[in-house]
């Protein structure tokens, strides 16, 4: 089929096992690739005993997925998915880089990796060449150090076999940080440095199974397309309108740590207790200025290059480098822990990434620990005698060096801010869970929604089956470009949803077409495919287990932190109405075919074939 | 013709291999790209390809006379018929810059495109400033034909300061 490899790596960990499988044409066209196609893995090979699998133990199926659009369509991506460790259901995090692109040109559209080594290992894919090799002298190594480590190594095996060929080229490698290794719920998959696959916790599902890295040389082309010319064309109309858009490239949304979150009112600000600042010290000019030493930074193929690569070169921080902070990373790691200088910033968004921790989840964990700290309700000696004060970014550094290697009060903050927030809740006595930002295990993206100035709605959040991804967000009308029915495309497809700002929404199907060669209209879109990769997340994440279920009548809300009025900036005083939230629930409810408890209903699920999945849902009616 | 170069602006987008596979390849082929990408260390990324060098001791080192160079361009040409990918080019280059093509059993070497450099085409419209046609004029070209280590190794320091050097 046009656009794939046309096989896929199953790699057994336990047994050492590895083998090429291969998914009929039928499959492909249903879930297309990446978010989709992992919904549909897991559903098969773990649905009928989903509420039994421990993300964190063998019997979890970790996924990396490509799309058909990977390596086309401007600017590389890859999907990564399995039962995750956050929610208990099914996220479809996805992660820049060249990692999709060389293992296309591998001749793989993805790898499937299931049971769990008993020592740490790496896989190295040279083309049609599996290794699994010993990952011990690399374990326990920060991102830069293992990403250094890995491609010397790679590209000395390489120079040595194939010493005709010349220089080899760097592979592209995933990896887990420390973090990962020791299972923290908050760990990514990275990529380069500080790129991360975060919604999701995979970087702990790695970690269970002791897979420290996978390295991907790929010598092959891309895959045939159905039409190359129109290929061709949909490219530079891509790359054309990301020219046009400077501003974007400029800044990307780095602009945002001051700019676009003072303007919406909708930044987290210590702790989300407020969503505006007046820190002009916190700019976009601050950033570009003071540490930002490449002003244009991307991944295959991309015209945005909307990524930056700063390093602090003096004062307290020295030292630190890091690729971003962008939007989420300048609020997370900064506004919201009452960090506003961009060095100090800087700073920890480089120790997240050194440590392979999620920027936006662990900074939603640290500022829920300062709100505690800032209340009384932990105290210094509770905290093993750190005190995370607002803005103090060593305390804060101290803290999440704490949580990757889940040392002393950071065993219990590396299960992430829900299941810490029980914890603590229990230990202390005290709700807590007024003070954590999150829905259903994961963290609120940094767009908040009482101002209703930013893009997601009162029930984005709410309904959406990635739970508090501000990427994949829930939508009424279903299919407005933001819908978590049309990003569900980028995900499957495989793109960059940042190159897709500005242009007609129905190019990426158009390219889909050039790619494929199969027709696929908007509306087929998100009135079928789409809904059916909703339908089957949606079961995944209700049934949940075996450590904690979703219960709609009570998960499907907002924070509690949400119906607070905003007590600063243009928009002080506004805050959501519950009635009115349910309202809209209710809407989002019917629109989509779950019924008035939020459980999908047996006529859509049958309507979509997924017969399987409403017998599976029966218990839960 | 020559392509001036300007290292430490590369933003790695790649966009210069995609359009030399698909001019002589009419695939995107990254690895078959007379032009590529180096990422030793992240945020190091920088462009690799034929340097001219004013004596071109690949054409020298060549045993089957596969290579030579255009009149019109200055660039090394490689007949694919002539060519049987005895590598003894990459190791008389400098840079070891020529690399056999992933496939087929010859050597690849930048043509400039036969003067219209498609790498150059696409990093001046995305704005990079990294690639620049310019004439050729008398000028020690070879020093531009480094190994990619040594390129590396400058471009991080340069770049990322003191640390650099440590992260590749």
């Amino acid at each position: 089929m046009c656009g794939y490899a046309g096989k896929f790596l199953e790699i057994d960990l336990s047994t050492k096992n590895v083998k090429e499988m291969r998914f009929n044409e039928e499959v492909l066209r249903d879930y297309v690739g990446g978010r989709g196609l992992a919904a549909k893995i897991l559903w098969d090979r773990l649905g009928n005993r989903w509420e039994t699998v421990d993300p964190l133990g063998p019997e979890n199926t970790l996924l990396f997925l490509t799309g058909p659009l990977t390596g086309f369509f401007p600017g590389g991506r890859i999907c990564v998915s399995g039962k995750s460790p956050q929610s208990n259901g099914v996220v479809g995090s996805t992660v820049g880089g060249e990692f999709g692109i060389e293992l296309k040109c591998a001749g793989y559209d993805g790898i499937i990796v299931s049971g769990e080594s008993e020592k740490p290992i790496y896989l190295f894919i040279k083309d049609g060449d599996i290794e699994i090799r010993d990952a011990s002298h690399v374990w326990g190594m920060d991102a830069k150090r293992t990403v250094a480590t890995l491609t010397r190594e790679c590209r000395t095996i390489l120079k040595q076999r194939y010493p005709l060929k010349g220089e080899w080229k760097e592979p592209a490698i995933l990896y887990i940080g420390p973090a990962g290794e020791n299972k923290v719920r908050t760990a990514v998959v990275a990529a380069k440095w500080s790129h991360a696959a975060g919604y999701g916790g995979y970087g702990a599902v790695m970690g269970a199974k002791k897979l420290k890295a996978i390295a991907v040389k790929g010598t092959g082309p891309l895959p045939e397309v159905a039409d190359i010319e129109a290929v061709q064309r949909l490219m530079q109309e891509v790359c054309n309108n990301a020219y046009e858009n400077e501003s974007w490239r400029r800044w990307g949304t780095g602009s945002g740590g001051y700019e676009f979150g003072a303007m919406t009112s909708s930044e987290p600000v210590r702790n989300w207790q407020e969503e505006w600042h007046n820190e002009k010290s916190f700019g976009v000019d601050k950033f570009e200025n003071r540490v930002w030493i490449k002003q244009y930074w991307g991944d295959f193929g991309c015209p945005t290059t909307c990524l930056k690569l700063a390093v602090v070169r003096f004062g307290q921080f020295k030292g630190a480098i890091t690729d971003n902070p962008d939007y989420e990373l300048q609020a997370y790691l900064g506004t919201n822990l009452g960090i506003f200088t961009p060095e100090a910033n800087v700073y920890m968004a480089s120790v997240i990434d050194d440590l392979g921790l999620c920027g936006i989840q662990t900074g939603n964990v640290l500022g829920f620990v300062a709100e505690l700290f800032q209340r009384g309700i932990l105290t210094k000696e509770d905290l093993d005698s750190i005190e995370p004060k607002w803005g103090d970014a060593e305390a804060f550094a101290v803290l999440a060096k704490k949580i990757a290697y889940r040392e002393g009060v950071g065993n219990i903050l590396a299960e992430g801010t829900y299941r810490a927030a029980l914890k603590i809740g229990g230990l202390k006595g005290v709700d807590v869970m007024p003070y954590a930002v999150q829905v259903k295990g994961i963290g609120v993206g940094a767009h908040g929604i009482r101002s209703g100035k930013d893009y997601p709605h009162i029930c984005s959040y709410v309904c959406s089956v990635q739970c508090g991804d501000h990427t994949s967000v829930a939508y009424m009308p279903l299919d407005e470009p933001n819908s978590e029915h049309i990003r569900i495309f980028d995900d499957s497809g495989v793109i960059c949803f940042f190159n897709t700002f500005g242009l007609p929404s129905n190019l990426v199907f158009d390219f889909y077409k050039a790619v494929t060669g199969i027709e696929l209209t908007k509306d087929e879109w998100v009135s079928t495919k789409a809904m059916k990769i909703i339908q089957l997340q949606r079961a995944m994440l209700l049934l949940g287990g075996p450590d904690l279920k979703w219960n709609p009548e009570i998960h499907d809300d907002n924070p509690p932190r949400f119906y607070e009025p905003l007590p600063s900036g243009p928009f002080k005083g506004k805050t959501l109405e519950k009635a009115r939230v349910d309202e809209e629930k209710r809407k989002y409810y019917a629109l989509v075919g779950w019924d008035e408890r939020g459980i999908p209903k047996s006529d859509i699920l049958k309507k979509l074939g997924l017969h399987d999945v409403d017998k599976a849902l029966e218990k839960l009616r | 013709m020559w392509i001036a170069r300007e290292l430490s602006k590369c933003s790695g987008c790649r966009r210069c291999e995609i359009a030399c596979s698909l001019f002589h390849e009419k695939r995107i082929w990254p690895e078959a790209s007379r032009i590529r990408i180096f990422m030793l260390a992240p945020g190091v990324e920088f462009p690799h390809f034929c340097a001219q060098c004013e004596d071109y001791p690949c054409i020298e080192a060549c045993p089957t006379k596969a290579l030579s160079v255009s009149k019109e361009t200055g660039a090394v040409l490689v007949d694919a018929n002539t060519c049987v990918g005895c590598g003894k080019c990459i190791e008389a280059c400098p840079g070891r810059i020529p690399h056999m093509h992933p496939t087929e059993n010859r050597i690849l070497i930048c043509d400039l495109c036969g003067g219209n450099p498609q790498c150059v085409k696409v990093c001046q419209e995305g704005l990079w400033g990294v690639l620049r046609a310019v004439p050729r004029r008398t000028h020690p070209y070879k020093l531009y034909a480094r190994i990619p280590e040594e390129i590396a190794r400058d471009l991080a320091a340069k770049i990322l300061g003191e640390e650099g050097e440590h992260l590749l």
